[in-house]
C-alpha cells in the first residue's frame, strides 16, 4: 500500500509540475491542483499507513498498541485540504477573469508587465 | 498568562470582521480601519516594551502543553517585525484615506487589509511551523484578493504569476513541513529545533532544509526564484503595492530566519555558504534589473529584490553583528520602501504617469516633494547619515570581520548601483524640464484634490521619512535591540525553554 502511495505521490508532482509548465491556463489550474493533492498524499503517507488499527487507546489499556497510524498528520492534510480548496477555487475564479480580460488562455501573451515600456 | 501575545492578531480580526456587519457603509470601514491600526500600534508597542524588559513571552493556545499544543511566541525578532508591521499598517491605512478608489473601497478594502494585517502578525508570532503555513495561507488569500482587486488587465496579469508561484511554494513548503514532521514527529519549532540533534541521518536534516529554503525563497523574491515579484509588485494601486513591498517579502525573510536560526543549524558548512551565493546574485540581479527599468515603480521593484540580498547576506554570515545587521536591515527598508512607493503614488498623482520618460520637473514647483523622495532614496542608496547607511554598514562590517571579501566588494557594488538608478529617477522626474511642457506642472486630478484629502496623503509619507532620520541621526538603541534579538536567536536555549516551559 505504501509503495502505491508513494508511485501515486511521485506521478501527482510529475503531472503537477508538467502541467504548470504547459502555456494554457486551465492546465495551469490542473498542476496546481495535483501539486497540492500530491503534497497532501505526501503528509499521508508520511504518517504511516495501517489498514483495521485506528489511534484509539483500548478500553483495558493506557497506551496504543502498535501498528498504529500517526493521526496528526491526516488532521494536517484535513487543514490543507480546507485551505486547498478555497486558494483554488480564487485562483480558478481569477484566471477566469483574466481570461476574460486579456482574451486568451495563452500565458505567453500575458507579459504586459514584463515587458520593458518602449518610447512612444 | 501572556495574553497580549494574542492581541495583534486578535486587533485586526476583531475589527475587520465588525467592518464586514457594515457591508454598505464605507465611512464606517474608513474609520474602523484607522482606529485598528491605531490600536495594533499601540499593542505592538506594549508587546515590544514586554518582550524587551522580561525576555521571550509565550503562550500556550488552549492550555495545551507547549509539543501538543499549538504556541505563540514572542521573541525580541518578533515583535520588532509586529511592530514595524503596525507602523506601516497605520501608514498604509492613512495614505489609503486620501488615494483609494471608491469603487476598491465599496468591494472591501479595509478589512481586506485588516486581514491582510492579522496573517502577517500571526506568521510573525507563531511557535509552531504548521500554523506558520496556515498564517502564510491567510495573508496569501488577502494579498490575492488586494492584488486583483479592480481587476485591470494587467493587475490580473501579474495576479496570476503571483497566485501561481505562491501556490507552488506553498505546496512546497507544505510537503516540507510534513517531511520533518516525518522525521522528528513534532511540530512545534522550538521541540524540534531540540530534536533535531538527535536525528540519525544529519544530510536528510540538510535535505528538508532546502525544501524549505525553495519554500521561503520564493516569498521573499531571492534569486532565481524572484521573477513574479517585478511581474506584479507594480501593478495595484499605490497604497497596496507599498504595503507589499514594505511587508510581505519580509515575512519569507522573517521565515528564513527563523528556521536558519533554530532549526537547521547543525550543517551551517553547507546551508549558510548556499545562502551566501545566493545573497549575492539577488542583490547583483536585483540591481541590475532596477538600472534596466524606464518604470519608477518598476525600479522600486527590482530594488526590493536586491535589498533583501542584503538580508540574507546577514543570515548567511551567520555572526551576531551579520544577524544583528540583517534584522536593522529589514527594519530600515520596511520602512524605507514603503515611503518611496508612496512617494511615487504622489509623482503618478501630479503628473498621471509613472513612466520617466513622460514626466519631469516636479523639483521646480515642489521642492518639498523632492526632498520627501530623497530622504528614503538616499537612505535606500546607503549615505549617511541616514538609516541605509548604518543597515549596510553592519552588514558589511561582518563580512569584513568574517574575510567574506567577495560577498563585501558585491554588496558595495550593489550600493554603488542602487544610487545610480535612484539617481536616475531623480534626474528623470525631479530636474529635468517636463517633455510635455513646462506649463504642464500639476495634473488637473492633483490639483482639484481637497485638502484634507493632501494631508491624508503627505503625512504618512513625512513620518515615515522622519523616522528614516531619528534611525540615521541616533542608530544606537536600534542597534543595540538588533544586538539583543540577534544574541536571542544565535542562542536558542532561551526560546525553547521558554515555549516548552521546561
Amino acid at each position: 500500500m505504501t509503495f502505491l502511495l508513494a508511485i501515486l505521490v511521485g506521478v501527482l508532482y510529475t503531472a503537477g509540475i508538467y502541467m504548470i509548465l504547459r502555456r494554457s491556463l486551465v492546465k495551469v489550474i490542473i498542476g496546481l491542483i495535483f501539486l497540492g493533492h500530491a503534497a497532501n498524499l505526501l503528509i499521508f503517507t508520511i504518517g504511516r499507513v495501517t489498514k483495521g488499527f485506528p489511534a484509539f487507546v483500548p478500553a483495558d489499556g493506557t497506551k496504543l498498541v502498535e501498528p498504529f497510524a500517526d493521526p496528526l498528520p491526516q488532521a494536517l492534510i484535513l487543514t490543507a485540504i480546507v485551505i486547498g480548496f478555497g486558494v483554488q477555487a480564487f485562483a480558478i475564479v481569477l484566471f477566469k477573469r483574466a481570461y476574460q480580460t486579456v482574451g486568451t488562455d495563452d500565458l505567453d501573451e500575458m507579459k504586459s508587465t514584463d515587458e520593458l515600456k518602449e518610447d512612444k | 498568562m501572556n495574553l497580549i501575545i494574542v492581541l495583534p492578531i486578535i486587533v485586526p480580526l476583531l475589527f475587520a470582521v465588525s467592518m464586514l456587519f457594515f457591508w454598505k457603509n464605507v465611512r464606517v470601514h474608513k474609520i474602523l480601519n484607522v482606529i485598528a491600526s491605531i490600536f495594533s500600534l499601540v499593542v505592538a508597542g506594549l508587546l515590544l516594551s514586554d518582550v524587551n524588559s522580561s525576555g521571550i513571552l509565550s503562550l500556550q493556545v488552549g492550555s495545551w502543553r507547549a509539543p501538543f499544543g499549538i504556541s505563540l511566541v514572542a521573541d525580541l525578532l518578533a515583535s520588532i517585525m509586529v511592530l514595524i508591521t503596525a507602523v506601516i499598517g497605520l501608514a498604509t491605512s492613512i495614505y489609503s484615506l486620501g488615494s483609494m478608489d471608491e469603487q476598491r473601497e465599496k468591494f472591501l478594502y479595509y478589512p481586506l487589509l485588516q486581514f491582510l494585517l492579522m496573517g502577517i502578525n500571526g506568521a510573525f508570532l507563531t511557535g509552531d511551523i504548521f500554523n506558520l503555513y496556515v498564517w502564510f495561507e491567510v495573508m496569501l488569500i488577502s494579498s490575492f484578493v488586494l492584488l486583483a482587486l479592480g481587476g485591470k488587465r494587467e493587475q490580473l496579469e501579474g495576479a496570476i504569476k503571483y497566485v501561481t508561484l505562491n501556490l507552488v511554494s506553498s505546496a512546497i513548503f507544505l510537503a516540507a513541513v510534513g517531511i520533518l514532521y516525518g522525521i522528528v514527529g513534532t511540530l512545534n519549532m522550538a521541540d524540534i529545533a531540540r530534536k533535531i540533534p538527535l536525528v540519525e541521518h544529519k544530510e536528510l536534516v540538510t535535505v528538508v532544509s532546502f525544501l524549505f529554503m525553495v519554500a521561503f525563497g520564493i516569498k521573499a523574491a531571492v534569486f532565481p526564484l524572484f521573477f513574479w515579484l517585478p511581474a506584479s509588485y507594480h501593478t495595484p494601486p499605490i497604497a497596496v503595492s507599498a504595503i507589499f513591498a514594505g511587508l510581505l517579502t519580509k515575512v519569507g525573510v522573517y521565515a528564513l530566519i527563523r528556521v536558519f536560526t533554530l532549526i537547521f543549524v547543525q550543517d551551517t558548512n553547507f546551508t549558510h555558504t548556499v545562502l551566501l551565493v545566493i545573497a549575492g546574485f539577488t542583490m547583483l540581479t536585483g540591481v541590475l534589473g532596477a538600472a534596466s527599468q524606464n518604470d519608477m515603480r518598476k525600479i522600486l521593484s527590482f530594488h526590493i529584490i536586491s535589498q533583501i540580498g542584503y538580508m540574507i547576506m546577514g543570515l548567511a554570515l551567520f555572526s551576531p553583528l551579520a544577524i544583528a545587521g540583517a534584522i536593522f536591515y529589514i527594519i530600515h527598508h520596511i520602512i524605507v520602501k514603503t515611503n518611496l512607493f508612496l512617494v511615487s503614488g504622489v509623482v503618478d498623482k501630479m503628473k498621471g504617469s509613472f513612466e520617466l520618460k513622460k514626466i519631469g520637473g516636479l523639483y521646480k514647483y515642489y521642492p518639498l516633494l523632492g526632498l520627501l523622495f530623497l530622504i528614503p532614496a538616499l537612505s535606500l542608496a546607503g549615505i549617511p547619515p541616514l538609516s541605509g547607511f548604518w543597515a549596510k554598514f553592519v552588514v558589511i562590517k561582518a563580512g569584513l570581520e568574517l574575510n567574506q571579501m567577495f560577498i563585501v566588494v558585491v554588496a558595495l557594488i550593489v550600493g554603488l548601483l542602487t544610487l545610480f538608478s535612484m539617481t536616475k529617477i531623480w534626474n528623470e522626474a525631479f530636474w529635468k524640464n517636463d517633455p510635455r511642457g513646462n506649463e504642464n506642472i500639476l495634473d488637473d486630478s492633483f490639483s482639484s484634490v481637497s485638502i484634507s484629502k493632501k494631508v491624508l496623503i503627505f503625512s504618512p509619507i513625512i513620518v515615515l521619512a522622519l523616522i528614516t532620520i531619528i534611525i540615521g541621526l541616533n542608530a544606537e538603541p536600534f542597534i543595540n535591540i538588533a544586538n539583543n534579538a540577534a544574541a536571542q536567536l544565535l542562542n536558542p536555549n532561551e526560546y525553547i525553554t521558554k515555549v516548552l516551559g521546561l
